[in-house]
Parts: structure tokens; C-alpha cells; sequence
């Protein structure tokens, strides 16, 4: 072993000569490392080992640590070695020793010798060393020579060269004693001198400076002080100028750092055209009517607008849905549209992720851009529906818009200030006649405040109040106004019934009311809701009470006629169901048919009623057979001859009987003189004819507006299948009854119409099938594709667990190396422990052979002696 | 007789009466039960019982009675056959017997009195002089006038009862609130059972008088009496009865025999129903003879021929003859002739409109459970009620619609009506023939439902959703018909009232006749 060590310890020193090129030329320390795959691109390490340089580093290492500690067993003290770098293996023997040079000399050039320059520098003098010259004159002094002439020199040395004082000092220290009573002054002490001196003047310079120093600060904080002073009295005097200019860098500091945080100038919309403008409104309009037909469809058509969900092949087709489609209905709320505040938040939140992490699929992208176009979208609708109530206003009255605009600025300052004059004379006496109104109105507690503050003006002006009274109680004024303008809703619904139950009807006020009631409503359309569900449901309610009792109820009264038709302006009629719309239409239809016409008053209900069910359905064309039922019913009323009838009339009409002849025009003079006019609506609640003239007049009128609502419903369902089914009697009664009798030449015209448009109507249908049904499509188990980004890493799991995939190769990694490491060191540790053992041994041997040895040379040397004794 | 009497005892009362006027009638009593001295007394209260005045009136009355019940009790009335009172006092009569004579004939002019007083105007005195009677009644029953043997015969005061059941249905005046509260009284077996007799002999005289023309008011009165009788279904229920007998052998006598009350209610309302009666008395007797009189009877199948007579009347009459023709169709083996075709020709325009539209469909419903119906006869009943339904009411289409759809799912062979894969592309006429009356005639079964592609455009949203139905195959579960008959429009609002946001209408409004096509601004205006 031991000589193997030896061996490679030559070996390594060896190397060590080499170089490493050297080395790695040489194949026998060369070892290759075998690859299965040849992988292009790919950049390998180890190659090539070289095992000799490795393992004699290793054991070098090995040496210099392990064996240190292990030599240093068991041994209570320790030797230090505190020279530089003694324990820093990088560093070259070479360098260590310089290092430790330059160090030893730094030590020494701190500690004294400050103004000691060129210390160690030889000197010379014509090529010789001073110091040279100087140990001859002292050995020439030492032998005899004048000491004056010595001294002299010594001095001389000293003024001129000022160096080898050093030197000299230690020299003759002993010269020094002795001549250092008699002399003033030796060299040293001159030195000496000179350097206290400099170090005084240095100190006192210190001091000054620092005493100037004091004294300027002490004056800045004066005229701090007083500055104040000096800026108000002279504001252009120079000092305040050098003054002023710190405040203004700081100012001039804070405006760029303020533009610096400022928000950039964001691109602005460019201004649009008019045709850009008319565009965008038919656009908005066409989108707007979309909506409707969309609510109009009902859920049915909701589903099939929706488009095809896809469906991943892990989908179990149970119908359970993960993330919902959950998509409101676009529609007005408050005037804007009902898109909530949330999902515009949340989609800022999609869109802040999709920054983050860049993970975001393809449909949710598509989500966030349906979202962004809504958006827009939005924002078009709000802007023009803003713009559309303007109009709405200024279309009445274009000066009053001012006035509120103004008005509206006034707010703020409660106090109400007569309008200044306007330039125009005219606009100038409406002003006058408004003069009166004051610009603010609180909004009224309860219904009687509303309706004392009404009561006494002008429907115009009455309009004007609540316009008012709206504006000074915008809901974005104050925190109370919400609430007290849905109050204000609810009580002018109410004042409305009050005004339609008048006598007579005040309409013309409720007429003005509509825009004010449309815009509260617009603002407030639970509150609309609400008000009006429960009129309706009060009044339908009570209606039923009476049905269940008598079989049948009085007509409705004008009020809710009125509210009816409010409905129908403030709520759209076409929607598949709608909370306010919806009963509304069936009060309509519960009317008409549990409402038995009794006189010429019901009658006009009736028909008022039947009008405002065209109204109803006008758009989304539904059918409605109690509006059949009654207008045919009501042209039952006017057939004289009611005997061979070839049709069955519907409750709550009669075949024949008490009431069955109300329409029959009872002087055929009349008929002729019969003209068309519009009825007035208040022929629902009060209706006087006295005599026979106007009452035919009335009939005719009510026939003819029966003809033209028949007419209407022809129109409106000519597209139903069982059209000719439907209007099969009123044709039997116009074509067999009706056309006999006498009457106006533009009934007959109408009547003829109308029987006309029944007939043309196509009678025969295409046979019933059922909806051709999608087949379900087979379940396709096509392979999850996940697209991937990054070759080469592991994949299918999180960041987290790559993490730890990681550290824990590493540490396995790092585990058996330890373990590699520690066994070589347990070997290494174990062969030294051997060659000690063994180099124990040879010594012990040698010892041994040695001692033999001289014993036998005892023994030979004594034996030799005994030989020679005895010889 | 005993008006004769009266009459003769006035004038001396009439004396009395202004000294006594404000005498009390109990002390009166008293003093005329304490001893028969004071017997004259008597006069003073009858003639009270002809007051003017309520209060005075109706004291006298409970007086007479607790006087004549005392009298009854002490048997000092005299029973037995009794003799005119001027005879009675010429006669061989012990002053007893005279005694007891003239107070029973002072009873019999009470009664007379308390049975006028029935239709005063007043119906506290109605109630009070009714009570009375029942009284004297259930006093007389304990004590019977007459001398019979007890055990032997049952004696029940029939004259009485027959008095007050004769002036309870007036012919004059409405006595529903009387008769209601006679109907308390009715709860005693005997008593029922002897006013049902009497009921059946005073229809039978009065309606003979007037040769069966109709008498609303007597026959009102009559249906309201006959009605609020509530007869007992078990042997066992038979408990309360007004007369109690006394001894250990208790005789059993005809009401006590739950068979033999159903025989005399029976015969009450055949004898009822054998005139002619008012329309609107028909449908009430129709809706309740399902209920509360076949059950009673001890042979409906009687019945048949009134039942068979009202459905053959048509209309609202018909289909409330359909629930008692179904019972006896059901449960007693009634063979019907053309019962189906019959039913058919119910469905008019008018079925959808009627009060007891829920009742006939219920039926209907049942009618055409069978599964054994020929295809052309379903097919018929849809396709006609899907024609109905053109005019129909929301609420009635609501029953209609799963109606149809509980037919079709029954047959699946009538699938062709909304179903029709063969002739998809072949534009034909409806061949169904409306006026067609007999089912097997009308072609339903080439036709198809496109009566309910029309109300897909219903503007009720359920009913809409309701034919959107025939869009796609059948679902294979019937609809319970009898859920929806009940439900009215406005439970049905309800449901929907909650949603989240109300869409508004974006076309702004500016006056009040303008918008919707201004069909109503077109005909009327403002003023």
C-alpha cells in the first residue's frame, strides 16, 4: 500500500508538472463516457472523464482536511499557523509571500515614520549607498576624527537629505545621549519641531474653518428668520430673488412630477357626422327592436338564440353545467341598460388574469369580447337614450328646457331667483305666464300634498311641477331622493286615477303627465312595477270577487282604462311575459269576456277595451279570442233580424234577448246623415243621449269602430293557421246579415272588405309533424388535446409540484453523493490509519534490526577482544 | 171550530185586555197554573199574542208555551176526541172535564195563533213562534191529545207538524233563513221523517191545485227545506228523536227503520221532481243530486227518467246531468244509448264560458278514461275541443290543452292529429266537419290540431307554452286534469308576479293616445 501511495504520490506530482492540455491528450487518463443516443443539440458535460486528475485532487483534499482533523484527534491544544494565507490552498506559495511582504511592510508604515518617506529606499551618492558612507564616517568618528566635523556632516545629512534619520537613530543612539545636553537642538528634535509645528497650524486651520462654518449657518438661521420680512418689503430685491428661488424649484419639481403622474391624453372619439350619427340610431334602434323580438319569442326562443354549447367528449350529456350561460336579458334599467356593474367588474377581473397568467382560453376571450362589445354598446344606448329624453322634452316646449337647464344649475343655491328676461317677446310672455312657478319643488310626503300642489293649475303647468320637482330631486342630488321620487311615481299613478275618475275626466292633464310618467318610470322601473301590479291586482281582484259571485262584473271604469293604456306606454306589450304587461292583457281578456254590454256606455268600454287589446298585441301578433269573441259579439248586437242565425254567438253575448239589439239603428234617416268622428273617452263613464238621432249617431260610430278594429284583427291574424276557423261566424254575420241591412257606404265598403280578407285567406295547411329533431350526435371520445408550449420539462402538473419533483431529485442526487463522499473519506481515513500502522512497524523493525545490529557488533567487538585476550 | 171561538171570546177580552195591558204574561201564567180560577185569564194572553209589539209578542208566546207544555204535562188538557166547545158545555160534562175542554181549546187557538204568526215579518217572531211549536209539538208528542194505547201506536203530533211544515214553505214569501233554522230541528229522526211525509202531501195538493205550473217562490221554499234534510246512512245513527217513549218494551215503529226514511225521502223528491220546475232550480238540484239525494234513495235508478229529461235539455243542464247519469251509469247499470255522442254534442262554444266548467271536465275526463273508446271518437272529442278553443277563455284552454294531450297519450293511434310524417308536404283543407253530429262522421281523424299551432300565438305565456307542446313527441306521463280545473287566473299570476327586472318599453312616450299603433287614438279622443 504504502508503495502504491508512493507511487501515485509521484504519479500526481507528475501531473502536477504537466499541463492540462497535456493531460487530456494522454489517453491512458483519459476516460470516455459512453452515450447510448446520439441527441443532436444536445450539450453534454462528461464527456470525458478524466478519473487520475479527479481522484488525486480528491485526495489532495483529502489531505490537506481529513487528515488535518484526523491528525488533530484527541489533541487538546492546536497549532495555529496566523501567517497570511497560510490556510488558503488557492493562493501560490510565490503570492503568499509577497502578500506577506508588502504586509509586514504596511504594519510598519502605519504604526510610525507618518512623514518617513522613501523609508527602505536606498540612497545614494555618486552611485554610492549613504547609508554606506554614513557607517564609514561613523566608523571614521568611532575612530578618532573630529566629533564637530562628524556632527556637522551628520547634520548636514540631515538639513539636506532629511532621509536616513531612520537609519541614524538606531545607528547612534548612544552618540545621542551624549551630546543631546550641549546641543540645543539635534536633528531629531528639529524634526520633532517641525512636525509639531505643522500639526499646530494644521489643527488651527481646523478650527477656523470650523468657527466660519458656525458663523454661516448662524447667519442663514437669522436671516431665516427675517426673511419673511424681507419677501413682503421687497419682493424684487435681489436676496429675496435667491430666496424665492428655492420655492420655485420645488414648484417647478412638483409640476413634472404632477404631469409625470398625469394621465396621458387618451384618444378621444372622433366627432361624427350626421350620417355617422343616423347610423348609429338606426343601428341602436334595430338592436332595440332585436331585443324585443327576443322577449317577445319567450323562453322557447331564448333557447334556440343561444348558440351551440360546446361539448367535450368527457361530457356525461346529463345536462349538468359547470359554468352557467347565465345571461341577463338585455333590457332598460334606471334609462341604462340592465348590464350590471358586476359583470363589467368581473370581466375587468378576466381581463387583469388573462394579463397575469397567460392561460386563458379560447372562449373565454370570446366571453370577454361579447362582454366588450356589449359594453360598447352600452355605452352607444346610453348616450342616445339620454339624448332621446332630451328631445323628448324639448319637443314639447324648447324654452322650458332652458329654464330647467338653468334651473338645474340654480340647485345648488336653493334660493330661487326669478328668471332673467330672455331676448325674444314672446318667449318673454310665456315666461311670464311660468313666472309664477317657482324652480324647486320638494318632493310631495304623501298623495294629498301631491295633489293640493297640482290641483289649482294648468295641465301644462302641472306638467311642469313634476318636471320640476323631478329635477330638484334627482336622485344624484341627495341620498333621500330615490325614495321619494318612486314615492312621487306612485302617487301620480294614483293622481291619474283620481283624474280619470273626475267628472267629467280631466285626461288632457293626464295626457301631459305621460312624458313625466315615462321618465320616472325609466328611472324607477321596480317602483312602476310595483305601483302598477298593484292597481291591477286590486282591481282584478276585486272583479274576480264579483264574477265568483253574480257570474259576471260591470265593465271596468275609465281609471283603469287609463292605467291600461299607461301600461301599454310605459311597458312593452310584446314581451312573452312580462310582470306588468302580462296581467294587464289578461284583466283585458277577463273583461271581455265576464263583462256583459248592457247599454251603449259598456259598449264604448268594450270597445275602448278591445282597442287597447289591438294596441297590446299589435306587435308581437298574439291571438287573443276574447277580442274575436267581443267584436264579433258587438256585430251580433247590430243584426236586426235575429231568427236564422248561422252561427253560435259566444258568451257574454246572447243569442237574442233584453240586451241583444243595442246597435240596431232605429231611424234609417239617420244613417245618412251619419258622419265618422272619434268618440270621447269619457263616453265610458258618462254617456247621455237623449235623443233617438244621437244615439243612432253613436251606434253607427261604435259599428264603425268595430268594423275597423275586425279589420285590424284580420290583418294582425291572417298568418294564424285556423284563420278562416276564427273569423269563420263574423263572415257568416257581415256576408249574411250585415250586408242586408242599410247602412253607411263606408261601413258597407269596410264590411265588404273585411269579408273579402276572410275569404282570400288560405284554407288549406300543411298537416302537423313534429319539430324535426336534432339527433342527439354519438359521444365522439376524442383524445383530450392540450396544446404545449414548452418542450423538455415535465409537464401535466403545476408549478408547485414541479417545484418539489425537483428538490426531490436533487436532494437524491445530492444524497448519494454524500454518501460517495463519505465512504472515500472512511477509505481514505482507513488507509492512512494503515500506513501509519505499517510505518510504525518498519520503524519499530528497523529500530529492532538496529539495535540488533550494534548488539551484534557488541558482541562480534568483545568476542574480538576476548579472541585477542586470549591470544 | 176553534177561529169561531176566538171570535166569541173577544169582545169580553178585549175588556179585560185594556185593564190588563200591561200585565205580565208569566205572572199570568202563574196564576192560571196556580188555580183555575184564574182560568180566564188565558184570554188576556192570547189576545197578547196578537200584539203589535215585538218584544210583548214574543214574551207571550214563550209564556203560552211554558203554559200549555205545564198543562200538557199535568194532563188538565183533554185529550181524546174533542167536542165543540158550545156542546162541550151542554153536555154531560163534569166541571172538570169542562175545565179541561175549554183549555184545550184555548191550546188549539194558541196554536193556531203561533202557526199565523210564522209569517209575520219579523223573523225574530218567525224564529220564536217556530221554536214554540216545536215545543208544543215535542210536549204533545210526550203527551199525546189523543187516548191510545201507548204501546200499540205511536203517537206523533202529525196534524201539528204537517200545520208547520205548510206554513214553513210559504207560497208567498222567501223562508230560506226560517227553513235554516228549522234544519236544527231536523236533526231529530222522527221529526224528519214526519216532515218529509208532510212535505211530500203539501207538494202534492199545492201543485195539483195550480195544475203543475210553476211556483217559484213555493218551490224555492220547498227545494231549501228538502235540501237542508240530512239523512242518516247507518241503522245505528238513528238516535235522537224528538218523542222519547217511556217503557221497557220500546216499540218499533217505521222511523226507526233507516230504509223506511229513504223510501219517504224517495218519494218526497219524486214527488218533487214530478212537476215542472224553473231552469235555474234544475241546475241546483243538479248539482246537488250526485251528492247529497241519490245516495238517499232506496232505488236511484228512478232517477233516470228526470236525469235522462234534463240532459236531453242542453246546455249548463245537460252537463249537470252528466254527474248523476254517471253515477247511475257507474253504479246501478244504467245502459245509455249514444251516451258518447250525446256527451260530443255537449261541446259548445258555451262549455268553456259556464260556472261548472271544472265539474264537466272532471267528468269528461273520466268519460274518455277508457281505454276501450273507438280511435274516430277521441279523435272527434280533441279535434272538437280543439276547435273550442278558438274561443276560449285562457283559464279553460289551461284545462283544455292537457286535456287534448291526456286523449292523444291514451290512443296513441290519434298521435296522427298532431303527428302526421306521411303526408308531410301536402297542403289539404281541414276536412273535420264542424256541424257534423254524430263523431263517426267528422273526419277528426284526418285532421289535424291546427287549432293548437294557433294558440302557440296565444298571448297568455302558459297557454303558449302549453301548444308549443305538440312541437315535439309527447312526454309518456298524463297531466293531472283534475290540478288545474280549480286554479283561477289570478292564482295563476301569482306564481309568476316575482322576476328580477322589469323591461321597459323604449319608445318614448309623450301623450296618452299615442303609441301601439294608435288604434285607440284613431277611434276616441280626449274629450
Amino acid at each position: 500500500m504504502g508503495k502504491v501511495q508512493k507511487k501515485k504520490s509521484l504519479a500526481d506530482k507528475v501531473r502536477k508538472t504537466k499541463t492540462s492540455t497535456e493531460i487530456k491528450n494522454n489517453p491512458f487518463e483519459v476516460k470516455i463516457n459512453r452515450k447510448k443516443f446520439e441527441v443532436l443539440g444536445q450539450k453534454i458535460k462528461h464527456d470525458v472523464g478524466l478519473p487520475g486528475v479527479s481522484r488525486s485532487k480528491a485526495i489532495k483534499k483529502r489531505k490537506d482536511t481529513l487528515l488535518k482533523e484526523y491528525k488533530q484527534k484527541n489533541k487538546s491544544n492546536k497549532f495555529i499557523d496566523r501567517r497570511f494565507g497560510e490556510y488558503d490552498t488557492k493562493m501560490a506559495p510565490e503570492d503568499k509571500i509577497l502578500q506577506r511582504f508588502a504586509m509586514e511592510r504596511q504594519r510598519g508604515h502605519d504604526k510610525k515614520d507618518v512623514y518617513n518617506l522613501n523609508e527602505e529606499e536606498e540612497l545614494t551618492h555618486y552611485g554610492q549607498s549613504l547609508a554606506e558612507m554614513e557607517k564609514f564616517t561613523d566608523a571614521g568618528n568611532s575612530d578618532d576624527e573630529t566629533e564637530e566635523k562628524g556632527l556637522l556632516s551628520a547634520e548636514l545629512t540631515a538639513s539636506h537629505f532629511g532621509g536616513g534619520g531612520g537609519l541614524l537613530r538606531k545607528k547612534g543612539p548612544g552618540d545621542q545621549e551624549e551630546e543631546g545636553g550641549q546641543r540645543t537642538k539635534s536633528r531629531q528634535e528639529l524634526i520633532e519641531e517641525l512636525i509639531q509645528k505643522s500639526k499646530q497650524e494644521k489643527r488651527e486651520r481646523q478650527v477656523k474653518k470650523e468657527e466660519a462654518q458656525e458663523l454661516t449657518e448662524k447667519l442663514d438661521q437669522e436671516w431665516k428668520s427675517i426673511q419673511a420680512l424681507m419677501v413682503k418689503k421687497t419682493p424684487k430685491d435681489a436676496d429675496a430673488e435667491k430666496t424665492e428661488e428655492k420655492p420655485k424649484v420645488e414648484e417647478y419639481d412638483m409640476m413634472v412630477r404632477e404631469l409625470g403622474f398625469e394621465m396621458k391624453a387618451q384618444p378621444s372619439e372622433k366627432l361624427k357626422t350626421p350620417e355617422e350619427l343616423a347610423r348609429e340610431e338606426t343601428e341602436k334602434l334595430q338592436k332595440l327592436e332585436a331585443d324585443r323580438l327576443r322577449r317577445m319569442m319567450g323562453d322557447e326562443g331564448r333557447d334556440s338564440s343561444q348558440h351551440q354549447v360546446h361539448m367535450s367528449a368527457d361530457d356525461l350529456n346529463d345536462g349538468f353545467i359547470l359554468d352557467k350561460h347565465d345571461k341577463k336579458t338585455l333590457a332598460y334599467e334606471d334609462g341604462k341598460w340592465n348590464i350590471e356593474d358586476e359583470s363589467e367588474g368581473g370581466q375587468d377581473e378576466d381581463e387583469a388574469e388573462s394579463g397575469e397568467d397567460q392561460e386563458t382560453d379560447a372562449e373565454e376571450e370570446e366571453d370577454d369580447d361579447e362582454d366588450g362589445k356589449e359594453e360598447s354598446a352600452e355605452e352607444e344606448g346610453e348616450g342616445s337614450i339620454e339624448k332621446e329624453d332630451d328631445d323628448g322634452h324639448s319637443d314639447l316646449d324648447s324654452e322650458e328646457e332652458e329654464s330647467e337647464n338653468e334651473e338645474e344649475n340654480e340647485d345648488d343655491d336653493v334660493v330661487s331667483v326669478p328668471k332673467p328676461k330672455k331676448k325674444s317677446v314672446t318667449k318673454e310672455e310665456q315666461e311670464a305666464a311660468k313666472a309664477e312657478l317657482p324652480y324647486t319643488f320638494t318632493a310631495p310626503e304623501n298623495y294629498n300634498c301631491l295633489k293640493n300642489l297640482l290641483n289649482c293649475h294648468t295641465p301644462d303647468n302641472q306638467r311642469l311641477i313634476v318636471a320640476r320637482m323631478q329635477k330638484s330631486n334627482h336622485p344624484s342630488l341627495a341620498v333621500g331622493n330615490k325614495l321619494k321620487l318612486q314615492n312621487l311615481l306612485g302617487f301620480l299613478l294614483e293622481y291619474v286615477g283620481e283624474l280619470a275618475t273626475r267628472n267629467p275626466p280631466d285626461l288632457l292633464t293626464v295626457d301631459k303627465l305621460i312624458p313625466e310618467l315615462y321618465t320616472l318610470c325609466q328611472m324607477f322601473p321596480e317602483a312602476a312595477r310595483q305601483a302598477l301590479q298593484s292597481i291591477m291586482g286590486d282591481v282584478a281582484h276585486s272583479m274576480e270577487e264579483v264574477i265568483e259571485v253574480n257570474g259576471h262584473a260591470p265593465f271596468p271604469t275609465l281609471d283603469m282604462l287609463i292605467y291600461l293604456k299607461v301600461i301599454a306606454l310605459l311597458f312593452p306589450t310584446s314581451d312573452f311575459r312580462h310582470p306588468v304587461t302580462t296581467p294587464a292583457l289578461l284583466f283585458i281578456g277577463q273583461a271581455l269576456t265576464k263583462c256583459p254590454v248592457r247599454s251603449l256606455q259598456d259598449l264604448t268600454s268594450g270597445l275602448v277595451l278591445c282597442c287597447l287589446a289591438v294596441e297590446y298585441v299589435s306587435l308581437s301578433k298574439r291571438f287573443l279570442p276574447e277580442l274575436i269573441n267581443f267584436l264579433f259579439g258587438t256585430l251580433h248586437l247590430a243584426v236586426q233580424d235575429k231568427t236564422s242565425l248561422g252561427y253560435s254567438v259566444v258568451p257574454p253575448f246572447r243569442r237574442s234577448g233584453k240586451h241583444c239589439d243595442l246597435l240596431v239603428v232605429s231611424d234609417s234617416e239617420s244613417i245618412s246623415s251619419w258622419s265618422r268622428k272619434s268618440l270621447p273617452l269619457s263616453a265610458c263613464k258618462h254617456l247621455e243621449l237623449e235623443e233617438d238621432r244621437d244615439r243612432d249617431q253613436h251606434r253607427l260610430t261604435c259599428l264603425s269602430t268595430c268594423l275597423d278594429l275586425v279589420k285590424r284583427c284580420c290583418l294582425l291574424y291572417k298568418e294564424l293557421t285556423s284563420f278562416t276557423h276564427i273569423f269563420q261566424p263574423i263572415r257568416v254575420l257581415l256576408s249574411k246579415h250585415l250586408s242586408s241591412q242599410t247602412l253607411p257606404d263606408s261601413l258597407q265598403e269596410l264590411q265588404s272588405e273585411i269579408v273579402e280578407m276572410i275569404s282570400s285567406a288560405p284554407a288549406a295547411h300543411r298537416v302537423l309533424v313534429f319539430d324535426k329533431k336534432k339527433p342527439i350526435p354519438l359521444k365522439l371520445l376524442t383524445p383530450k388535446i392540450v396544446e404545449v408550449l414548452d418542450y423538455g420539462k415535465k409537464r401535466g402538473s403545476s408549478r408547485e409540484e414541479r417545484e418539489q419533483e425537483r428538490l426531490k431529485h436533487k436532494y437524491k442526487k445530492e444524497f448519494k453523493g454524500a454518501l460517495r463522499e463519505i465512504r472515500k473519506d472512511s477509505r481514505f481515513l482507513a488507509r492512512e490509519k494503515l500506513s501509519e500502522v505499517m510505518n510504525r512497524d518498519a520503524e519499530r523493525k528497523r529500530k529492532v534490526r538496529e539495535l540488533f545490529g550494534s548488539l551484534a557488533t557488541q558482541e562480534g567487538e568483545w568476542k574480538a577482544l576476548k579472541r585477542r585476550k586470549r591470544k | 171550530m176553534a177561529p169561531a171561538k176566538k171570535r166569541n171570546v173577544k169582545p169580553e177580552k178585549s175588556q179585560k185586555g185594556v185593564k190588563t195591558a200591561k200585565m205580565d204574561p208569566n205572572s199570568c201564567v202563574e196564576r192560571i197554573l196556580e188555580s183555575r180560577k184564574h182560568a180566564n185569564d188565558v184570554f188576556d194572553l192570547l189576545e197578547l199574542l196578537q200584539s203589535e209589539d215585538e218584544k210583548v209578542l214574543i214574551s207571550a208566546m214563550s209564556a203560552c208555551t211554558t203554559l200549555f207544555c205545564t198543562l200538557l204535562e199535568r194532563k188538565e188538557l183533554f185529550t181524546g176526541k174533542l167536542h165543540p166547545e158550545d156542546e162541550a158545555l151542554i153536555g154531560g160534562f163534569t166541571a172538570e172535564e169542562k175545565c179541561q175542554i175549554f183549555m184545550r181549546h184555548r191550546y188549539n187557538s194558541c196554536v193556531e195563533m203561533l202557526l199565523e204568526q210564522l209569517s209575520h215579518e219579523e223573523f225574530n217572531v218567525k224564529e220564536n213562534a217556530l221554536c214554540c211549536l216545536i215545543k208544543c209539538a215535542t210536549a204533545q208528542g210526550r203527551h199525546p191529545l189523543e187516548d191510545l194505547d201507548w204501546s200499540e201506536h205511536y203517537s206523533f203530533p202529525r196534524e201539528l207538524i204537517q200545520a208547520v211544515v205548510e206554513n214553513l214553505v210559504s207560497k208567498t214569501t222567501d223562508n230560506s233563513l226560517l227553513i235554516s233554522r228549522f234544519q236544527q230541528f231536523l236533526e231529530m229522526e222522527d221529526l224528519r221523517f214526519y216532515v218529509m211525509s208532510s212535505i211530500r202531501e203539501s207538494v202534492g195538493q199545492v201543485m195539483e191545485k195550480n195544475k203543475g205550473a210553476l211556483m217559484p217562490v213555493y218551490q224555492n221554499n220547498v227545494f231549501t227545506l228538502m235540501t237542508n234534510i240530512n239523512m242518516p246512512s247507518q241503522e245505528s245513527e238513528l238516535t235522537s228523536f224528538m218523542v222519547q217513549q217511556e217503557g221497557e218494551v220500546q216499540p218499533v215503529f217505521s222511523y226507526h227503520k233507516c230504509l223506511e226514511h229513504k223510501r219517504v225521502f224517495e218519494r218526497m223528491w219524486l214527488g218533487f221532481l214530478k212537476y215542472k220546475l224553473p231552469s235555474n232550480m234544475y241546475k241546483k238540484i243538479l248539482v246537488i243530486l250526485h251528492d247529497s239525494i241519490l245516495p238517499h234513495m232506496s232505488k236511484p235508478t228512478l232517477m233516470i227518467d228526470f236525469l235522462t229529461a234534463a240532459y236531453d235539455v242542453g246546455g249548463a243542464i245537460s252537463l249537470l246531468a252528466l254527474n248523476g247519469l254517471f253515477i247511475l251509469i257507474h253504479q246501478h247499470n244504467l245502459e245509455y244509448p249514444d251516451f258518447y255522442q250525446k256527451l260530443y254534442n255537449l261541446l259548445e262554444p258555451s262549455v268553456f264560458h259556464v260556472k261548472y266548467r271544472a265539474r264537466f271536465f272532471h267528468l269528461a275526463n273520466i268519460f274518455l278514461s277508457s281505454s276501450h273508446l273507438p280511435v274516430y271518437l277521441v279523435a272527434a272529442f280533441a279535434k272538437r275541443l280543439a276547435r273550442l278553443a278558438l274561443t276560449a277563455p285562457p283559464t279553460a284552454l289551461l284545462i283544455v290543452l292537457p286535456f287534448i294531450y291526456n286523449l292523444i297519450r291514451r290512443h296513441p293511434a290519434c298521435r296522427v292529429l298532431i303527428h302526421r310524417p306521411s303526408a308531410e308536404r301536402e297542403l289539404i283543407k281541414d276536412p273535420y266537419l264542424m256541424d257534423e253530429e254524430d263523431p263517426a262522421m267528422c273526419h277528426a281523424l284526418d285532421s289535424s290540431l291546427w287549432e293548437l299551432k294557433t294558440l302557440q300565438n296565444h298571448y297568455h305565456p302558459d297557454v303558449a307554452k302549453a301548444a308549443m307542446l305538440i312541437n315535439t313527441p309527447l312526454s309518456g306521463q298524463e297531466d293531472d286534469i283534475n290540478e288545474v280545473l280549480e286554479i283561477t287566473t289570478h292564482e295563476r299570476d301569482l306564481k309568476h308576479s316575482q322576476k328580477k327586472s322589469v323591461p321597459l318599453e323604449f319608445e318614448t312616450a309623450t301623450q296618452l293616445l299615442k303609441g301601439g299603433g294608435n288604434v285607440l287614438g284613431q277611434h276616441f279622443c280626449l274629450n
